[in-house]
């Protein structure tokens, strides 16, 4: 039986700490759970290094290793303490080699989940990352994706922005593109939204609507694919993508992107604007299935009235 | 006490760092540098004392600057021309001219640039020495020591031991809002209550040099009482009054240190005229 992705993470962290001689660095890691099952149980002594909880002087810490040529793994829980983790890592690590010719490398792990978490843990928050110079960012959701990111990161010396996922730590399979000779239209989907996307493309199929699935795991620097511009530019309805953010942020950049290079419409959702409370009536989840098939069947209708 | 060679030699360094900023104030008050300039003159017998105390402890360290940078780099042997390139904008430049006046950068002398954001050196810094466990250099003002995660990163110093020495250069001034306005509490007790061993001095080198026997052996911060003679940025004078340790040791030392002066005055005349004619001629 294939491995899920947390054995896989947990592999690779042991490999970067026994093989390598790199460092993983972040709070709380060695206390009960170890990350959602990611980490081996090593310590200190191994090169897993407890931070204090202070996160912004937590993210200064992990670049001056980085300086160093430590290649430090960087372990952000929930993915909204980035706002107080990213500011000397976009300034400082992202900027070192441009300004000073010194690379930065360091691997942020940043862990993304939802569900009753409230207004500053939940979702997704690459987008912060997005806007600055410097970065490279993946969403990796997959065995093979995290191999892959992995790899990347020890040839190169890239700042790397890992979004992850909680929900996707059982899985163990792999999520190619699912991109049929004549698509109606192509979904875009980034991290968790893409285990959503195969519902969507069932309930539409019985619509008689055909959806072409993209997954977008390497999200920064955005490459289009070729099969993905073909099969957009034949498209009857264009594009849609979903994200675990707001859409304001990468989802519209990536869907300007795409609509420019294709000359189609190009839609987004991700999370709704407004912030998320701790019950189930006032959280802020990503797009699930029935939401997607409503904002399909809106933009069919959009389009076809327009024709 | 230190000897007369130990104090020529601190003065050397301080009299190529004082020259450099008379020089590098005069060139921007004629518009001749084009990026924002932050002078440390009256501030250098700082870092001109901390980089012979370490030259004679035979350590090599990690340097982490603030902005106000100039006397840091000239101190620990950055490169003269290199230093007047970056100011000049070239791409032959200490930082390849990305650098200007506040993020100069040398390989050579270990030293890592600053970003712009008061006092990320020191996590920054802290990080570097917690990797390396290489002795360490951070350099801070009486402001940017005030920001949250300089605090954060002077606990976790503590916490891993370091072989890390703060340097507090405390003018008393944030661009011109005094100390006693920012706030009631002082660096040496912060230091203290974070369990580092702290230190509230004057820029003199025979105060400096009572903390030798401490660098690098587990956290030390050194809170250095000093002046600034020019603006916080660009090319002025805030008082015609300020106290001013070059002169002051100048004058002790006499005739040798007047002529290591002139010296160096004629020289930095000369390497920044060298390089204005090469700027015209491009």
């Amino acid at each position: 039986m294939a491995k899920p992705l947390k054995e896989t993470i947990k592999e690779i962290i042991r490999t970067h700490l026994k093989k390598k001689r790199g460092i993983v660095m972040g709070q709380c890691l060695t206390a009960v759970g170890w990350v959602g099952g990611t980490l081996p149980e090593l310590y200190e002594k191994d090169g897993m290094i407890e931070l204090s909880m202070a996160d912004v002087a937590g993210g200064g810490i992990v670049v001056g290793a980085a300086l160093m040529g430590k290649k430090p793994i960087y372990i952000i829980r929930y993915q909204g303490f980035n706002w107080y983790n990213a500011p000397m890592i976009v300034n400082y690590a992202c900027k070192s080699k441009e300004i000073w010719k010194v690379p930065c490398p360091m691997l942020i792990r940043g862990i993304g989940m939802e569900g009753g978490i409230g207004p500053v843990a939940g979702s997704s928050h690459h987008s912060i990352y997005f806007r600055m110079p410097g970065i490279t960012i993946f969403s990796p959701m997959t065995p093979g994706e995290y191999k892959f990111m992995y790899n990347y990161f020890i040839k190169n010396e890239d700042v790397i922005y890992a979004s992850e996922h909680r929900s996707s730590f059982e899985n163990t399979k792999e999520l190619p593109d699912r991109l049929n000779d004549k698509c109606d239209i192509i979904i875009f989907a980034i991290s968790i939204t893409r285990f959503e996307v195969t519902k969507v493309k069932n309930i539409l199929k019985k619509q008689n609507i055909t959806v072409g699935i993209a997954n977008i795991f390497w999200i920064k620097p955005f490459k289009i694919k070729n099969s993905w511009l073909e099969k957009l530019k034949t498209s009857k309805y264009g594009g849609l993508v979903l994200d675990d953010d707001y859409d304001s942020g990468i989802a519209k950049s990536i869907a300007n992107d795409l609509s420019l290079k294709s000359g189609k419409r190009i839609f987004t959702i991700g999370l709704k604007n407004k912030s998320a409370g701790f019950s189930k009536q006032t959280d802020n989840l990503p797009p699930n299935s029935i939401e997607i098939v409503k904002k399909v069947n809106s933009i069919i209708h959009l389009l076809a009235k327009n024709k | 006490m230190l000897s007369l060679n130990q104090k020529i030699n601190i003065f050397k360094t301080a009299s190529l760092c004082r020259n450099f900023e008379e020089e590098t104030f005069k060139h921007s008050k004629e518009k001749r540098i084009k990026v924002p300039i932050y002078l440390s003159a009256g501030q250098e017998y700082i870092s001109s004392t901390i980089s012979n105390l370490i030259k004679e402890l035979k350590i090599k360290p990690l340097i982490f600057p603030q902005h106000r940078c100039h006397s840091i780099y000239l101190s620990f042997g950055g490169d003269i021309n290199k230093l007047i390139q970056e100011l000049l904008g070239s791409d032959k430049g200490c930082t390849n001219g990305m650098g200007g006046s506040a993020s100069i950068h040398s390989k050579k002398i270990n030293m890592f640039g600053h970003d712009g954001h008061m006092g990320t050196q020191a996590p920054i810094g802290v990080g570097a020495c917690f990797s390396t466990k290489k002795p360490t250099v951070v350099f801070l003002g009486d402001a940017s020591a005030e920001e949250d995660y300089v605090l954060a990163a002077l606990g976790w110093a503590s916490t891993k031991k370091l072989p890390i020495v703060f340097v507090i250069e405390d003018n008393n001034l944030s661009i011109l809002t005094e100390k006693k306005i920012r706030r009631n509490w002082q660096m040496h007790d912060v230091g203290k209550a974070f369990k580092i061993q702290s230190f509230d001095i004057k820029d003199s080198p025979d105060e400096i040099y009572k903390h030798k026997n401490k660098f690098f052996k587990q956290p030390l911060l050194l809170n250095i009482n000093t002046n600034r003679l020019f603006w916080h940025s660009g090319a002025g004078q805030d008082s015609l009054k300020t106290f001013d340790r070059y002169k002051v040791e100048m004058k002790k030392l006499g005739k040798k240190a007047e002529d290591i002066d002139q010296i160096n005055k004629n020289k930095i005349e000369k390497l920044w005229q060298n390089h204005l004619k090469k700027q015209l001629k491009k």
